[in-house]
């Protein structure tokens, strides 16, 4: 069934024709979908239509749930504290159990941000499409999968029919060449290319990561690099599944087992793109002198070396955007010209889909061992899973965290979308690991500089945003 | 279920500001708010009102000849980010039928397509001559049956594909059309899915 006939394809186009239903008169497409996350935000107004509807859920064995994004990361052992989240979180229950859908619910030690238990739990494969009421679904895409966010009216339709209606995406490949220096990951790779295309550059594109680095990228870097490509608008980001692919999947809970899992990697081998095949857009990016990056505004467009000064919008030729870079710079509370180093920071916060995972707690560790947070900074770690945190305290990091001051947390989505009480006060300043730095995204008022684990902890135990290759050794 | 949506008359607004996100649209704080009701009152709600519930000076939205206007003229990437249906769910509650824009955050524009909100996507020059179409307090007029804009002395195509425009104008839920026209089509795909791929069937995930 992969016979090299007619041209050479994308993997895009073996993914998208893969799953292709039918093909409607109006170019829309009729997409199966293989797997279906659910988290307790985006779903309740799912199961209200399912229900009025009467449907019945096409294959309940397709979809997980699991509570991530208002839950609280403590005093897990009581009930929350909120009585939102906590009917929130119920509904999510109730609702799953009602259709036979299978939940990791607060108290399993699997519990986690829904983009990061998918793949430890092998629920994600390569090859299949999988979609998740959440914009930041790309994630999964690390595997060779074609993995869409989308909306809580889709998530019913996707229930109910095992399938939704696409158009199908352009094509782009970005490149990735050279030789990142130390410190330099995923995370500061990503922002640069956010930077470099815009916030909505790759609109209507799937895109694809390849080259050298990407090759040479172990799965966490890979996740965080794709996790990424919503905020440059992309529909999807993906990478070729490879040996480390396989590697991390094979003995996964959920994953193929014995024969099947033989036949699963023969057919995942074939997910490529072939020499020669044809792209809409190719980019390549080389980081051999990228410096870490982070961002200054609120967007993550708004990103620069840590090296440089933030922007003057009276250098702006552009009038719309000088004024979108004046308001930045007004709620970011930040005069033009200012450099980014020495920017005094007051919160910290490592974590997310984006950076939750052991490499980049051990990262973040390797930079805050044997040092201090700084004494005007609260700084809080946030592992993405209870998998994630159990590893971690099983490495020590959870230990040099805490004796370095930083408070050590349950799972959860946590300050990257404040919908608990992990939030920022108005005015404070945070230096995070997430993705969005959005007016408000951290709490009404508060002010997000992404960054990278490294950059974070080095600014947690700093006061301000430093450049983590000038530490030194604690 | 959704409201079908033939033809809008109405003033317009203009938010030419680039990359007006979902975050802005709905924040995440009120996300928590499990109906679809009532959530009007949160659109833009920190562009709108300080924490304390004063209301910020200026914001397009409120100006007094903005009241009742069903139309958005938005700026490049309006809708990016989160998923949140919400974003929709408050735009419609507010009174918009229709938001145009050079490009939108994709999930946001499949969203509007599934609540009887259009969301037309046309050149950057044209967003900009319709922008000041709005703030000249021209009254729009757009026809979705017959994919046409008029404003002032403005008359342009409206950018609407197929199956959207179908559903605006008979408010059709793909739930149910899918149900109705594919079940045979979806049966014979995984027949053939699962020959190709059956550890996606026979695991149990
Ligand atoms: S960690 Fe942040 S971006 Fe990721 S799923 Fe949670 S809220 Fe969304």
């Amino acid at each position: 069934m992969t016979k090299n006939i007619g041209a050479p394809r994308t993997l895009y186009d073996k993914l998208w024709s893969s799953h292709v239903v039918r093909d409607y008169d109006d170019g829309t497409s009729l997409i199966y979908v293989d797997r279906h996350l659910l988290h307790e935000v985006t779903t309740p107004q799912s199961f209200v239509a399912l229900d009025q509807g009467k449907r019945t859920i096409h294959r309940p064995a397709s979809n997980l749930a699991v509570p991530d994004h208002a839950v609280p990361t403590e005093h897990r052992d009581q009930p929350i504290a909120d009585p939102l989240a906590r009917a929130q979180t119920e509904r999510l229950t109730s609702n799953t159990s009602r259709y036979g859908l299978e939940l990791i619910d607060l108290h399993d030690p699997r519990q986690g941000i829904v983009h990061i238990v998918g793949p430890e739990q092998g629920f994600t494969l390569p090859g299949i499409f999988l979609a998740c009421g959440d914009s930041h679904t790309a994630t999964h895409g690390a595997f060779g999968t074609l993995a869409v966010g989308i909306g809580a009216s889709e998530c019913a339709i996707v229930m109910a029919t095992q399938c939704i209606r696409q158009v199908r995406s352009k094509t782009m490949r970005i490149d990735i060449t050279g030789t990142p220096s130390e410190f330099i990951c995923a995370k500061d790779i990503a922002l640069a290319i956010i930077a470099r295309i815009g916030a909505n550059g790759a609109s209507g594109h799937a895109v694809e990561y390849a080259g050298p680095v990407v090759e040479a990228m172990d799965m966490a870097a890979r996740m965080t690099l794709c996790n990424m490509s919503i905020e440059c608008g992309a529909r999807a980001g993906f990478i070729a599944p490879d040996e480390t692919t396989f590697a991390y999947l094979e003995g996964r809970p959920m994953a193929p087992k014995g024969e099947n899992w033989k036949a699963a990697v023969a057919y995942w081998r074939t997910l490529a793109s072939d020499p020669g095949a044809v792209y809409d857009r190719v980019e390549t990016i080389d980081v051999s002198d990228l410096a870490p990056t982070i961002t200054w505004g609120t967007s993550p467009e708004e990103a620069l070396p840590v090296t440089a000064r933030a922007p003057d919008p009276a250098l702006e030729h552009n009038p719309a955007r000088g004024a979108r870079q004046q308001r930045a710079l007004n709620y970011m509370g930040l005069t033009p010209d200012t450099a980014l180093i020495g920017i005094r920071i007051d919160r910290a916060f490592i974590g997310s889909c984006t950076n939750g995972r052991i490499e980049d707690l051990r990262a973040a560790a390797a930079i805050a061992r044997g040092r201090t947070v700084a004494a005007h900074v609260r700084a809080m770690v946030v592992p993405g899973s209870g998998l994630v945190k159990r590893q971690a305290e099983a490495e020590g990091l959870a230990d040099i965290f805490r004796s370095a001051g930083f408070e050590w947390r349950d799972a959860g989505c946590s300050m990257c979308v404040a919908m608990n009480s992990d939030r920022l006060a108005p005015g404070e300043r945070c230096a995070s690991t997430s993705n969005r730095n959005f007016e408000g995204r951290q709490g009404p008022g508060g002010r997000t500089h992404l960054m990278s684990p490294a950059m974070v902890a080095a600014a947690a135990v700093s006061g301000c945003i430093v450049d983590v290759r000038t530490m030194g050794s604690a | 279920m959704m409201q079908p949506l033939t033809r809008i008359s109405s003033r317009a607004v203009y938010l030419p500001e680039p990359n007006i996100d979902t975050d802005a649209l709905f924040p995440a704080r009120y996300l928590l708010l499990m109906e679809r009701k009532g959530l009007g009152e949160y659109l833009f709600r920190d562009r709108r009102f300080l924490a304390d519930g004063t209301p910020i000076a200026g914001f397009p939205l409120d100006a007094a000849d903005a009241q009742g206007a069903q139309i958005i003229i938005g700026g490049p990437g309006f809708g990016c980010g989160s998923s949140r249906e919400q974003a929709v769910w408050a735009l419609y509650e507010y009174g918009i039928r229709c938001v145009l824009a050079p490009d939108f955050g994709d999930i946001f524009a499949n969203n509007c397509a599934k609540n009887g909100l259009l969301a037309s996507r046309m050149p950057a020059s044209m967003i900009e001559a319709l922008g000041a179409a709005a703030q000249a307090g021209e009254t729009f007029d757009i026809d979705i049956e017959a994919r046409q804009i008029r404003a002032g002395a403005i008359t342009t195509a409206l950018n609407v594909a197929d199956n959207v425009r179908a559903a605006l104008l008979n408010g059709w839920d793909d739930t149910d059309i899918i149900l109705a026209e594919d079940g045979e089509h979806i049966a014979a795909f995984e027949r053939l899915h699962r020959q190709r791929q059956p550890w996606l069937f026979e695991q149990t995930p």
